[in-house]
């Protein structure tokens, strides 16, 4: 390679380049390319083939050896996920199928097993918990985060680029170091295992995220804007509501979602500061290994209702994907 | 402030006028506070606390008052080999998994780079796995992994469960091959956040710019000069920003290996941050010296981070 740069081209050029296609490549290569992409990113998908098949296996299909592709599916894994159940003795096992036809769908599914329907299970209760926590700490997170957003654009904060650095490494700490302290501290405050003591460490959680990507997306709205408005006789909260808030919805929309998700999906801090009233699903999906037996397409059941709403999410926000996972650090 | 009550009591109108008062470094202050208290409660104050309580003897669960120890459990910690290990593993773990995954999603990224029909939902199909929660992940992985039902094995070609690896369990044909559990995890890993660096590395790829291609094609460069001379130093930047977040993560790895093993078999997948959760929350509680630990991984989160951004500024300085 040295010699070429030392004595530049040898033949004479003798193609015409186009400076809009500086490499054109056979339309093979290209395809050979994308190809491969789709063929990796099938294998990759496998996993989440797998769990979305698995919430519709019976129980003696999930442990047929070998793994079966082709099954009757069923709603079992769900009915197991949601309910709580008994077993039937023989006589009241009659007594149920003469009245079959009073029966729901799910209970037809429990007798289908010799099981009669309780009640609904814990994680009904838990993915309540996990509703809440994480729609009240992103709201929250999101409107703070914007304030400060929009400060830290638009204003000549002292200490601007040691603030926001600081924002942005609360984020590195690893969540088990702040947990012994913070578990202490809740227990003194009687907010251990409470949706309040949930909903504030979510939103903090979610703070340095939301501050960085809000800033991101209100540094892109044009200060002219705000500023016609003020020289019109706005004041600076009427030009922030009027102006700059109805721009950086997208920004808004997108922020509330990614702290959704993480709100979300978040499992060390749920398992180390609740254990029964405020528990989320993450950490009692973990534990439904433990009980009784492992309910494996209870599980994927479980798991394919956390899978869902992250696929569709991923799908709607992908312009905003990088912004996101990197906390607004790095804009694309 | 009385205006602002009054202006409250007699409507929207007024309101806004009383905010002509609200001088704009008052805004700020009102914008900013709330997030900085907050950060500070949760953050900066829980900081302090465990660091005094890394000098303590103190457990959770005792009914008994801290008591000063000095630096007893940093002394312990430090020459205890059980713990050493962990950080070992932990070590060992970061570097499979943050190198294989720079590897991987650097070449998905090179692969993606060129757009073709439905580019954009095939790497939008590429990233669903970094959006999972970790330990949902984990558990499907340990289905996956299932020496007798599970797919991983089948779809490796292992068809009879006799011989197959038994990933999870560190077993193979019977056979015990320490490693595999934790080769198993790192697969996970990097099954999970290879789609991460690929992003980084995309959003690096489309910041070039086309000029140095088109200066490189009429001075006919090889596609291999090119990539090192024009693709490597240009994205380098972002790739090891790429790295330096995965490697944080790494050090902080928790939720996949509970899902997953739990730390086992034995102690061959504890990772430190797991070993941090058991000791400080489980059996004997040892708050104290779980606290000096956490300051201990704390200090070399901020050490390897330092080097890499050191390394950084030293690219971007030479760029």
């Amino acid at each position: 390679m040295a010699s070429f740069v030392e004595t530049g081209p040898q033949a004479p050029v003798t193609e015409a380049i186009r400076v809009d296609k500086v490499s054109p490549r056979s339309r093979l290569t290209r395809t050979v390319r994308a190809l491969i992409v789709i063929i990796v990113t099938f294998i990759g998908l496998i996993p989440v083939f797998v769990m979305g098949i698995t919430a519709f296996k019976s129980r003696a299909d999930v442990v047929a050896v070998p793994p079966k592709l082709v099954f009757k599916p069923t709603l079992e894994g769900f009915v197991y996920l949601l309910t709580e159940r008994a077993v039937l003795t023989q006589d009241r096992l009659a007594e149920a199928q003469a009245h079959i036809d009073e029966l729901n769908w799910m209970q037809r599914i429990a007798l289908e097993n010799g099981q009669e329907i309780t009640g609904p299970s814990d994680y009904v209760f838990r993915l309540k918990n996990s509703a809440i926590i994480a729609g009240v700490s992103t709201i929250v997170s999101v409107g703070l985060g914007l304030l400060a957003a929009y400060a830290f654009s638009r204003f000549d904060v002292p200490g601007k680029g040691d603030l926001l650095f600081f924002i942005l490494s609360t984020r590195m700490l690893p969540a088990v170091v702040v947990t012994i302290p913070l578990f202490l501290m809740y227990r003194q405050l009687k907010l251990h295992d409470t949706h309040l003591g949930m909903i504030l460490l979510y939103t903090v959680f979610n703070l340095s995220l939301s501050v960085w990507l809000l800033k991101g997306f209100i540094d892109e709205i044009p200060r002219e804007y705000e500023e016609a408005a003020l020289v019109d006789g706005y004041t600076r909260l009427q030009a922030f509501f009027k102006i700059v808030l109805p721009q950086a919805l997208t920004g808004v929309a997108a922020t509330t979602v990614f702290s959704l998700i993480f709100a979300w999906n978040e499992y060390a801090f749920a398992l180390m500061l609740t254990s029964e009233r405020a528990r989320t699903a993450p950490p009692s999906i973990a534990t439904m290994l433990g009980r009784g037996g492992i309910e494996w397409s209870a599980i994927a059941a479980g798991s394919l209702g956390f899978l869902i709403p992250v696929v569709i999410v991923t799908f709607a926000l992908r312009r905003y994907l990088l912004r996101g996972v990197t906390f607004g650090a790095i804009r694309q | 402030m009385s205006s602002v009550k009054q202006a409250t009591a007699t409507g929207a109108d007024t309101r806004l006028q009383s905010h002509r008062h609200l001088s704009d470094r008052a805004i700020q202050n009102i914008f900013i506070w709330p997030t900085l208290i907050l950060l500070i409660a949760f953050n900066v104050f829980p900081l302090f606390y465990s660091l005094y309580l890394g000098f303590t003897d103190y457990s959770a669960i005792a009914r008994q008052a801290p008591v000063w120890v000095g630096f007893e459990n940093f002394r312990s910690i430090l020459n205890d080999e059980q713990l050493w290990e962990y950080f070992a593993t932990t070590g060992r773990y970061a570097v499979a998994s943050v190198g294989l995954q720079t590897l991987l999603g650097f070449g998905l990224a090179m692969l993606v780079r060129e757009k073709f029909k439905g580019s954009g939902v095939i790497t939008t199909l590429i990233l669903v796995p970094m959006m999972i929660s970790p330990v949902v992940v984990g558990l499907f992985w340990k289905l996956m992994y299932n020496p007798t039902f599970g797919y991983f094995n089948y779809l490796l070609g292992f068809t009879n469960p006799a011989t197959a690896p038994d990933w999870l369990g560190s077993r193979w044909g019977g056979q015990a091959v320490p490693g595999l559990a934790l080769w198993a995890v790192v697969i996970v890993d990097v099954w999970m956040w290879s789609p991460f660096v690929m992003l980084l590395v995309l959003s690096g790829l489309n910041a070039i710019p086309e000029y140095l291609y088109e200066a490189a094609v009429i001075d006919r460069a090889s596609s291999w000069f090119q990539f090192w001379r024009i693709t490597l130093p240009q994205v380098a930047p972002l790739l090891l920003i790429a790295i330096l977040f995965r490697t944080i993560e790494a050090f902080k790895s928790f939720d996949l290996v509970m899902g997953m093993t739990g730390g086992g078999p034995g102690t061959q997948t504890e990772l430190i941050a797991v070993n941090l959760y058991r000791q400080a929350f489980l059996g004997q509680w040892r708050t104290g010296r779980s606290s000096a630990l956490a300051y201990i991984i704390l200090i070399i989160i901020i050490a390897v981070s330092n080097l890499y951004i050191k390394y950084l500024n030293q690219m971007r300085g030479e760029g």
